[in-house]
């Protein structure tokens, strides 16, 4: 017993060290190299260009790679729990197709260059909070928590958002096309602090929250029948950590953009390493998620600088790569256990 | 010793209007080990549903100890009935932490570490089951046997007045088949656990149980020690099958044989139909 609560200590501090590591990378690289050994100096001398790309540009999308990385690996874990579903993602609800769909409604109307910056991110908020409120509401119907119900019409909605934005992109103009798809594809290049701010908050907030459900969480992996033998009222906490997930999510994705990939592999990652128990596996995810992000990033702000690549991409195709060498190495250790 | 210590008041509960139990009226003694027998789809389950809680009743009333278990929180409830299922969904889990789960009941949702006492309380039943050796093991690399005694040792943990169990040997050989009633067998002496079982197996049901529930059609049939329920006539009236029942010579238990129909006919043939 001892031992377990030793080893998630270890493991939260390498983690928090990882990301220690992977936040003075994205510092010190870039188009403008600051050296690990300037990075004090810089910080203080406030005349320097140097200083503004430090505090203004790299440091906020740190932030925001945790935040958002955090949160969607935080919301995947707890959503493969209530729905005892490995293959569940927080974009699986249709929780990003709402967004994409809000976000495209407004690009295609023009509406975010009269209205303002905050725009763009309410409208996918709202699109997001929309589908949330559609699948809680038919999922909770007559008081039932069919998880698998909830799944399909998650995915449904999913469908029917796409399809409607395929819509939207068929009958726009190019440059629309061009805003969309980048918007989709996910960035962290949020200049508005505030949003950050809001962002990292809930994110933290979320965190702590999820850490009231740990145990119910646990029980709930052996299927709400018996969680409710262990005294656990499955369908209160499944509805309440529903919520929270999707919360999070929507803020993510109107923030940042569809960020693939994290929420799903992250959690995994942390489930092979360090078991399934949810007491260390939501801060591991969150942390997970928030080193993944930030190295993502690096990757992608560097890969064919001066330009930019979508961030999701690098998510994409790291994470998948990452997941099966992963998966891959534990079955011929379990193996040759046996 | 009175039969009121789980006591059923008129208990009904059911599918919508699919299905329905007749409202049943049964009482447990204090330290029971007790079986519900009955064809499929006699309402073995549904009943056992209600006793449990999964099922809302729509009449009637379960008590235990003088406690009305509806006004119990599930909480509480869960302090006083632990329920084995008859699968145990094999989560990615150590075994060490599935049987710590018991505890639940006696945690607040943001008690972080187990304290003390309870990771001693189930070594005490992880010992006691014989899954001691497994502990670090996954859930899920346990043979069914051995799962189920995890499950048994979880509901131990829970430290419960009575101990449900649906099925609990009905997709094991005979090895484990009798390692987990010989078990549930001890506890019923040693604990002192009141136990309530749904069992398949009519020789085992009356070679261990020294109560039985016998449902026919959403209703009881009959009640009472095996030898009073076990009766061919009683047997072939519920089940519609032919059978002969005899008793065990060592144990002095019912124990009862199924015929097939080839035999059957040729008794027919001989005989002109069967005597008894």
């Amino acid at each position: 017993m001892k031992n377990k609560y030793l080893s998630w200590t270890l493991f939260t501090l390498l983690l928090l060290l990882l990301f220690v590591g992977a936040a003075l990378l994205s510092l010190t690289t870039g188009e403008a190299a600051i050296g690990l050994g300037d990075l004090l100096p810089v910080w203080r001398d406030g005349e320097q260009m140097e200083h503004f790309i430090l505090t203004r540009i790299r440091l906020p999308r740190i932030v925001l790679a945790l935040a958002v990385g955090g949160s969607l690996s935080l919301s995947g874990a707890i959503l493969q729990g209530i729905f005892r579903n490995p293959l569940v993602e927080p974009y699986t609800l249709g929780i990003s197709g709402g967004a994409a769909l809000g976000v495209a409604l407004i690009i295609v109307t023009g509406l975010h260059l009269s209205v303002g910056a905050f725009m763009l991110p309410l409208s996918g908020f709202s699109g997001a909070a929309i589908v949330i409120v559609l699948v809680g509401l038919l999922g909770f119907l007559r008081g039932g928590t069919d998880v698998n119900k909830m799944l399909l019409i998650g995915v449904m909605i999913s469908f029917v958002a796409s399809s409607a934005m395929m819509f939207l992109m068929a009958v726009t103009t190019s440059e629309n096309i061009h805003g969309i798809v980048f918007w989709i594809m996910g960035s962290l290049d949020e200049p508005n602090p505030l949003l950050i701010k809001i962002t990292l908050y809930t994110a933290l907030s979320g965190l702590l929250l999820s850490y009231l459900f740990a145990r119910p969480l646990n029980a709930l992996l052996l299927g709400q029948e018996k969680a409710a033998y262990l005294g656990i009222n499955s369908k209160t906490t499944i509805r309440l950590l529903f919520l929270l997930a999707s919360l999070l999510t929507g803020i993510c994705v109107a923030v940042a953009g569809v960020i693939g990939f994290v929420g799903l592999v992250i959690p995994h990652l942390i489930r092979l390493l360090a078991g399934s128990d949810y007491r260390f596996l939501l801060v591991g995810s969150f942390l997970g998620g928030g080193i993944f992000l930030v190295l993502s990033d690096v990757v992608a702000r560097t890969l064919i600088a001066p330009n930019e690549l979508p961030i999701g991409v690098i998510t994409g195709i790291a994470g998948g790569i990452l997941f099966i060498i992963v998966l891959n190495k534990n079955r011929n250790r379990r193996r040759h256990a046996q | 010793m009175p039969s009121n210590y789980l006591q059923i008041k008129d208990l009904s509960c059911g599918y919508g209007s699919d299905f329905n139990l007749q409202p049943i009226t049964v009482g447990l003694k204090r330290g029971a080990l007790a079986g519900i027998i009955g064809p499929n789809g006699s309402g073995k389950t549904t009943l056992f549903k209600g006793i449990s809680g999964q099922l809302p009743l729509k009449s009637g009333s379960v008590w235990l100890n003088n406690c009305n278990l509806q006004s119990l929180k599930l909480r509480q409830k869960a302090r006083r009935i632990a329920v084995v299922s008859q699968f145990v969904d094999a989560a990615e889990i150590s075994v060490e932490d599935y049987v710590l789960l018991g505890r639940l009941p006696y945690r607040a949702p943001f008690q972080f570490f187990e304290p003390q006492p309870d990771v001693l309380l189930a070594r005490k039943y992880m010992r006691l089951t014989g899954i001691w050796k497994h502990r670090k093991k996954y859930l899920s690399q346990l043979s069914g046997g051995e799962q189920q005694l995890a499950a048994i040792a979880q509901a131990l943990t829970q430290e419960p007045e009575l101990l449900l169990l649906d099925e609990p040997t009905s997709h094991l050989d005979i090895t484990h088949q009798v390692q987990v009633l010989n078990l549930i067998q001890r506890l019923n002496k040693e604990l002192k656990l009141t136990v309530l079982m749904i069992i398949h197996d009519l020789n085992l049901a009356a070679e261990y149980c020294d109560f039985l529930l016998m449902m026919k059609q959403g209703d009881i049939h009959s009640c009472g020690t095996p030898r009073e329920v076990l009766t061919y006539d009683r047997i072939e009236q519920v089940y519609n099958t032919v059978v002969v029942t005899q008793t065990n010579p060592l144990s002095g238990k019912p124990a009862v044989f199924l015929v097939s129909e080839n035999i059957l006919n040729d008794i027919k043939a001989r005989y002109g139909k069967i005597k008894r």
